[in-house]
């Protein structure tokens, strides 16, 4: 603890470095998959050949894919892209899989309401289905961003930046408390993260909230 | 491509299997670390996710509980459990299970509270007892889930315990992190392509059993594909509970194991 506190300049710099290597394969693995995932729900073989690629793309272990990307794509063996690279692989991986199955949450009658009043079926699709399926959504984005955090850390083994680099100095200068204090970091981050995407949902989903509220009124008529 | 044909030799060359730095025994330790730490986890979180699944008390627990374990990165609390009780398997197991407990809980939990309520009061009605009603009734609906989040850990575990040999811990990622440190890159590979296949290997065995575990003749129909569905589907089941009831109106239970 003393470690961290009398070393918050350095905490701060690996932070930024740390949700860099983190959240940008995020954003890169929403862009992919959300328009993938919607245009695979409705078609089985697509649907299922994707769910397959996916599976075996997870199986890869994180530290093995930072090591062979440089020989399959052109970085350099050491690099930061490798990183970012390997982790939008295995949140594509999660989220191609996760979008279909929050699609098919939309309740089919609400699907039919949009198409009777009109909806066609890309306007239907960005209007009315993906912001319904944006809950089951957000639990599966939540689960990527703290697993990525975690994960990132172990790219220090290979000489790969952000937190991580705690344990690794902290474990060749035989120092627990830096250790420690990685630890702590990273884990408060992780919630940090965790935290901010559950209410970014919340504010994207106020009728979740009214709905709740509205329930049992509507059980009490029936 | 050279590093991969350099790779591919070494592994294939029998020399380089034996002896106690060879790839057998890499491949034997890297088992025991997978298999300990898998066993443990299994022994903390199947029991709790049982409990909790039959009584539907703490779910609150296991949410917050699913998600602080993930967050606590395994590299930190391995290192420091060398630096704290030295060489060993204790490290590596606790640091392990770390990545183990989530989903085996998530999965027991989500399996026996999404048992169709029809069929636990059935059991109720007909004078089991209430550990009966578990034993004999939830668990085997629950196998599917149950096993599916066996797979998720096993699959996580076996990964992982690759960083067992940064604290000169053995398994395979010995290969790797000698093969960066002495800038041999085929070797590195020899390493990655090895904790692939062995996670490969390991993880079809597993969903063999999941698709074999599925009660009643529908299992035929789908085979499982579950990754961090299940950990998902607790999550969201908790927070909008239509989807996992329509999961379950569905009556296939291999459903929710996030095919």
């Amino acid at each position: 603890m003393r470690y961290l506190l009398s070393h918050l300049d350095d905490a701060w710099a690996l932070t930024v470095i740390h949700l860099r290597l983190s959240l940008i394969p995020i954003v890169l693995g929403l862009l992919i998959a959300v328009p993938l995932g919607a245009l695979i729900q409705r078609t089985t073989t697509l649907r299922r050949l994707t769910t397959i690629t996916a599976s075996i793309i997870f199986t890869i272990p994180s530290l093995a894919l930072f090591v062979v990307l440089p020989l399959i794509i052109p970085t350099r063996i050491l690099d930061e892209a490798n990183v970012i690279v390997a982790l939008t692989l295995y949140t594509t991986a999660l989220l191609v899989r996760a979008v279909p199955e929050a699609l098919d949450a939309v309740p089919e009658p609400v699907r039919d309401a949009a198409t009777a009043v009109g909806y066609k079926p890309l306007v239907r699709m960005l209007k009315v289905e993906l912001p319904l399926s944006i809950p089951v959504l957000i639990a599966s984005l939540r689960v990527v961003a703290v697993t990525n955090i975690s994960m990132v850390s172990v790219g220090s083994v290979i000489g790969i930046g952000g937190l991580g680099t705690w344990f690794t100095e902290g474990y060749q200068s035989d120092k627990s408390d830096q250790i420690i204090a990685g630890i702590i970091a990273i884990f408060v981050l992780a919630i940090v993260i965790d935290t901010l995407i559950m209410f970014g949902g919340r504010l994207l989903t106020p009728w979740t909230r009214a709905s709740r509220i509205g329930r049992p009124k509507v059980k009490a008529a029936a | 491509m050279n590093f991969l044909q350099q790779a591919l030799s070494y592994i294939f060359t029998a020399a380089n299997w034996g002896g106690p730095a060879g790839l057998a025994a890499r491949i034997a330790e890297h088992l025991q670390y997978t298999v300990v730490a898998v066993l443990v986890s299994v022994l903390v979180a199947v029991p709790i996710g049982m409990l909790i699944g039959h009584t539907g008390r703490g779910t609150f627990l296991v949410v917050t509980g699913v998600n602080a374990l993930r967050a606590l990165p395994t590299l930190g609390v391995l290192l420091l459990g060398v630096l704290l009780w030295g060489l060993g398997l204790v490290p590596p197991t606790v640091a392990l299970m770390l990545l183990g407990i989530p989903p085996l809980l998530a999965g027991t939990y989500a399996g026996i509270a999404n048992v169709d309520r029809a069929v636990v009061d059935a059991a109720r009605s007909m004078g089991m007892t209430e550990s009966r009603v578990l034993l004999r009734v939830e668990v085997p609906n629950a196998m599917p889930l149950i096993l599916g989040g066996l797979r998720t850990a096993t699959l996580q575990i076996v990964a992982t315990a690759t960083v067992a040999a940064y604290a000169s811990l053995g398994g395979l990622g010995r290969y790797l992190i000698d093969g960066i440190k002495v800038r041999q890159f085929y070797l590195a590979l020899v390493g990655a392509l090895m904790v692939t296949a062995l996670a490969l290997i390991l993880d079809a065995a597993l969903a063999f059993a999941v698709w074999a575990s599925v009660p009643g003749t529908g299992r035929l129909r789908r085979m499982p594909q579950p990754l961090l569905g299940d950990e998902v589907v607790l999550e969201s089941g908790s927070r909008s509970q239509r989807t996992s009831v329509a999961r379950y109106e569905g009556g296939d239970p291999s459903l929710t194991v996030g095919g």
